[in-house]
Formats: structure tokens, C-alpha cells, sequence
């Protein structure tokens, strides 16, 4: 399958990326290239295979059910571009 | 006696803790070692004072008579995917810009807590998504080797890891952290002669790692030699319940068990690493590899991998779809830069942040992940990989029922110079073709230095061992090295 313009520009406002109009022209036809390449994949016959999901057998272990906030609010903000009042600031979401 | 700034992890250990030399004057000697290697672009933060820090507690520890730990006195450079806290963090990337963190990775706490010291955070390709170090926002990292045709072409250290790559061969740092998600260690390390080890994948934390691909990941040593990736590999590794992935098993003794004599082992040459365009000096290096280790007492068995050439582009959907979901992080609310274009709301915040944070092969990957992961491509790429992946590792475990370990070469060339290849994506992609298979079976791996091509640079051969048979590596690794006796080092010219 081949990736048009539309395409890439869909994938670039799915993956939040911004793109000009000659970016999403050049990103044509190096995204087809590197589909095109990893389609051979597709030659595998993979039917009675499972995916794979742990590459290492391991057994998933679990947190324990308590319910904390941390303790370490002030670290968690300490990066952040805005931060007021103990909360992550970001541009007005809802009118 | 060699000069300090020419000894490794071992040697340093040694002298510290028989007094030929203070921690302190070691740390002096790579500290100034860094600050006249700026040409190399390998160093983005200096961190003098660390080094000092843990070289005064070596020295003190050793007055007071106390047992000292397994990198005591030795300074490391610290890859800059590793957070360190209260040390400026990048990743290579201009979206972590001004990121300082307020925690420390288990991989750098483990080696503080062992003795180390670090002299600086290394540059790297953004993300660690690149093969040549020239992905970096910070600018491409210059090998200290040079061809030996007189001239002074700029060489690609490799990547990503190529900011350790470049200092341990330069002797600008004795030893070197990295991290491997499809060859990012052994690559770098086979192109400027140094020693570099990926072990199993959930030997070491990633907890504090800033995650490329979460299911391929991995930290392990870069250093002159395998004793000292042995030694090093020590300290990094370990379970940690930080880490869902961490595997919870004890650390061996590799160092103390190291040995050479490979007597009853048997090694496979995998037939299908053999790709057309290999330049013939790198065929005769394997078939080198092959006597040398029959002189060790392995017996050589050929072995097939019959999917490897579905390795590369199962990788290639793998890797940027787990980048895709990682990666979605950086949105200009909690860290890093934040791009805010007038009047723009949150969505556009978040567009305008990634369009000017990340690098064309970060955006790129990025791009592929979304992709490959969206509705209606789901199956056809993503899962078609996971199942590729399956009979990838399938093809090993067959392999371990005819022999103990594979020998194969590292890289399919030398090291190329920088721009010679980052104009085409699908070129640079096919420099992992032997490193990227282990990979994806999380299996540990040493790449090792083994000649030189007839331009004078470093070529590398690997050995790949089954899950958790990191002595196996090691071992094998130390019967090429005893052999190959490389001793080549890039002139100082910088």
C-alpha cells in the first residue's frame, strides 16, 4: 500500500506533530520507502504463530494496593514549563 | 608504568587500592582529559565535581581501612539517556531541553554505589534512534580516529551510544556507560575499537532510562577491554522492583569466573550472516575469528537462522512503535520545552512542542509507530512483526540444540564518514543487520575488537550466547581478544 500526502498529514495529527506542506510532501516518499521495505514481511507465513510478547520469560509482578500520592509533588513540578498552585499549567481547554 | 589516562577499570581499581596512585589524581587526569577533548562534541555536561565527590570518598574509605567496591576510584562518562539527578538530561533531544532530574537511574545509582565517579554526560543520538551519532541536536560526535590515507575526513563514532564510544577509545574516560536497543552499543564499539557488552534483556534496570523501545532496551558497558565490562557489567546490573522487566535473579561473578579456554564449547557461524556487498576483509576477519577460537578448543559448527532477513524490518516496526506510545510523553506539560504559539490551545501546543522538540528521525519513527500502530494497519504490520519476532527467537533456540554460542561479525563495514549515509534513512538502517536479530530474542552479546581495514580502522567480531549465559559471552569474548591482541589506538589529534 502506498502513502499519499492526505496520509501523512492524518498520521502527523494522530502522532501530534506539526508538519508543513513541504515537510508532509518530502515525508512521502520516505515513509513509502521504509513501508515498502518492511513489507516483505508480509512473504512469512505466520499462521500458526503466536506474537510474541516477553522476549525474556518473566513472570509480571504487581505493586501493592496502597494508595499514596507520592510524597514528592514539588520534584514532580519542579520541570515543568508552568507550574502554579501545585498543578501543571497548560492553555485554557475548555471556553 | 602507563600513564593513568591509558589504564582501564581494572588497572585503576589496582593501583588505587595499592596506593601506586590516589582516586583523586585519577579523577584529576580525566577530568582534564575531557576539557581538551571538546573538538570531539562527545561531552555535553562536564560533571568534574562528581568525579571529584567519589574519588574523595575512595581515598578516605581506603585511610579508614574500609572495603572498597567494584569500580572504587574509577570515573566513568555516563550516557545521556541515563537521568542523574541534578545533572541536565537530554537524551540528545532539544524537547528535554533544560530537563533537569530529581532522581538518579538505578543503572548510574548502582555504579555510584559501587565507587564510580562520573566525569560527564555523553552526547548521543536523539533518543537513541541512529547509527552514526549525527541525530543529536547537540551536534554529531566526531571519532578520534582518522583513515590512514593522510587526510582528515570526519569519522562517525557509531551510535547511539557513540559519545561513550568516542571517549573510551580516545582514553578521554577509562570506561563508559551505553545502551542497547537494536545494536547501540556493539556497533559503536566495533567502530573505534573498543569492547562493548549488551547483556539479556531484564539484567539491567531500565527504571530511570529514558525508554526508546521498552521491549528491546537495554544498558551494558563500554571499555577497553572484557575484564572491564565484566567488572562494570557487575555493578550496573541487578533486579530492581522499580522495573516491571527487571529479572530477579542474582548478579554472577563474571570478573572471578572469567576464562578463556573454550574446550567442549561449541560455536555456530551462522550461514545467513553472510550478506551480499560485505567487504571481503570482513569475511576474512570472521574466518580469522573461526581459528581463533578453534585455537581456544571450541569445535565449529555452521548453523541456520533461517528468518534473519526479517530481523531488520521487524525491528523497524517494533522499535517505532514502542517509540510512538514512549515518546507521546513529551507534550510540553510536565518537562522539557514547551512551545506556545499565540492564542493556541492545548492540541496545538502539543503539535508545535513536538514539531520543534524532536529531530527529523525521531519525528520519522514517531511517524512509522503511529502508523503501524493505527486502526486497520494494526495486524498487517504490528502483530506480523510481534510473530516474526517469535520465530526470530524460535531460529535461536533451535541454533543452542547444535551449538553454545555464535560467532559473527559485528558491522557489515568500518566505520563510514559523517554524512556519507544520513541522506538515506533505509542505508543507515542496514549497519544493525547483525546486531539487531540478538535483540530482538533479548539475548547478551559482546562485540569485541579484532583488526583493522586497509584504511587502519577497527573492525569488530561478535559473540552472541544464549538468555542469562553472560559467562559463555564473556568468555569466548576474552579467547578472541587473547588472540586478536589488538593494540591500535587513534592518534591524539584533538
Amino acid at each position: 500500500m502506498s502513502v499519499d500526502k492526505e496520509t501523512v498529514k492524518k498520521i502527523a495529527s494522530l502522532s501530534r506533530i506539526a508538519v508543513t506542506e513541504a515537510e508532509a510532501d518530502a515525508l512521502v516518499p520516505e515513509l513509502n520507502n521504509i513501508l515498502g521495505w518492511v513489507e516483505q514481511l508480509g512473504e512469512v507465513d505466520c499462521s500458526k504463530v503466536e506474537p510474541m510478547t516477553a522476549v525474556i520469560p518473566n513472570k509480571l509482578r504487581l505493586r501493592d494496593d496502597v494508595v499514596s500520592d507520592g510524597y514528592v509533588r514539588d520534584k514532580v513540578l519542579a520541570n515543568a514549563p508552568a507550574a502554579e498552585h501545585g498543578f501543571f499549567g497548560v492553555p485554557k481547554v475548555i471556553e | 608504568m602507563a600513564e593513568i589516562f591509558e589504564l582501564g577499570i581494572a588497572d585503576i581499581r589496582s593501583g588505587v587500592a595499592s596506593g601506586d596512585f590516589t582516586a583523586k589524581e585519577v579523577a584529576e587526569t580525566f577530568i582534564d582529559r575531557v576539557s581538551a577533548a571538546k573538538s570531539l562534541n562527545a561531552v555535553l555536561v562536564e560533571t568534574p565535581d562528581h568525579a571529584l565527590a567519589a574519588a574523595e570518598a575512595t581515598d578516605k574509605a581506603k585511610a579508614a581501612g574500609e572495603t572498597l567496591g567494584k569500580m572504587a576510584g574509577v570515573p566513568i562518562g555516563m550516557k545521556d539517556l541515563f537521568c542523574t539527578e541534578g545533572v541536565a538530561t537530554t537524551a540528545g533531544s532539544l524537547i528535554l531541553d533544560g530537563f533537569t532530574p530529581q532522581y538518579e537511574s538505578t543503572v548510574s545509582a548502582n555504579l555510584f554505589k559501587a565507587g564510580a565517579g562520573m566525569l560527564g554526560k555523553l552526547n548521543m543520538d536523539q533518543f537513541a534512534m541512529g547509527s552514526s551519532n549525527e541525530t543529536s541536536a547537540f551536534g554529531n560526535v566526531i571519532s578520534p580516529w582518522r583513515r590512514n590515507d593522510g587526510g582528515n575526513t570526519d569519522l562517525a563514532p557509531g551510535g547511539s551510544s557513540g559519545g561513550s564510544a568516542a571517549v573510551v577509545s580516545g582514553r578521554i574516560c577509562p570506561a563508559a556507560t551505553g545502551t542497547d536497543t537494536g545494536g547501540s552499543i556493539r556497533q559503536p564499539a566495533a567502530f573505534v575499537g573498543i569492547t562493548g557488552f549488551k547483556p539479556t534483556y531484564g539484567r539491567c534496570s531500565r527504571w530511570g532510562t529514558i525508554a526508546f523501545a521498552s521491549s528491546l532496551d537495554q544498558a551494558g558497558p563500554m571499555a577497553h577491554d572484557v575484564r572491564d565490562c565484566a567488572i562494570m557489567l557487575e555493578s550496573m546490573a541487578g533486579f530492581d522492583p522499580k522495573d516491571s522487566t527487571s529479572l530477579d535473579l542474582p548478579v554472577p561473578e563474571w570478573e572471578a569466573s572469567l576464562k578463556s579456554d573454550l574446550t567442549g564449547k561449541r560455536i555456530g557461524i551462522p550461514k545467513e550472516y553472510r550478506v551480499d556487498n560485505m567487504p571481503p576483509e570482513i569475511d576474512a576477519l570472521w574466518q580469522q575469528g573461526i581459528e581463533w577460537l578453534k585455537d581456544a578448543g571450541a569445535k565449529i559448527v555452521e548453523v541456520s537462522l533461517p528468518h534473519t532477513k526479517y530481523a531488520l524490518p521487524a525491528y523497524y516496526i517494533i522499535a517505532p512503535a514502542e517509540a510512538s506510545s514512549n515518546l507521546a510523553r513529551y507534550d510540553g506539560v510536565r518537562y522539557g520545552m514547551r512551545d506556545l504559539p499565540d492564542g493556541a490551545g492545548l492540541q496545538d501546543m502539543y503539535a508545535a512542542t513536538r514539531e520543534s522538540g524532536f529531530g527529523p528521525e525521531v519525528k520519522r519513527r514517531i511517524m512509522i509507530g503511529t502508523y503501524v500502530l493505527s486502526a486497520g494497519y494494526y495486524d498487517a504490520y504490528y502483530t506480523q512483526a510481534q510473530k516474526v519476532r517469535t520465530l526470530i527467537s524460535q531460529d535461536f533456540d533451535k541454533a543452542w540444540e547444535s551449538c553454545d554460542l555464535l560467532l559473527t561479525p559485528t558491522a557489515p563495514s568500518a566505520a563510514f564518514g559523517l554524512g556519507e549515509k544520513s541522506d538515506d534513512p533505509l542505508a543507515m538502517y542496514l549497519n544493525d543487520v547483525f546486531t539487531v536479530p540478538s535483540s530482538l530474542a533479548g539475548l547478551p552479546a559482546i562485540s569485541v575488537p579484532a583488526g583493522l581495514d586497509r584504511q587502519g580502522l577497527p573492525l569488530g567480531l561478535q559473540i552472541i550466547g544464549r538468555a542469562l549465559d553472560e559467562q559463555g559471552v564473556f568468555n569466548a569474548g576474552l579467547a578472541l581478544e587473547e588472540r586478536a591482541s589488538f593494540v591500535a589506538k587513534p592518534e591524539q589529534w584533538w
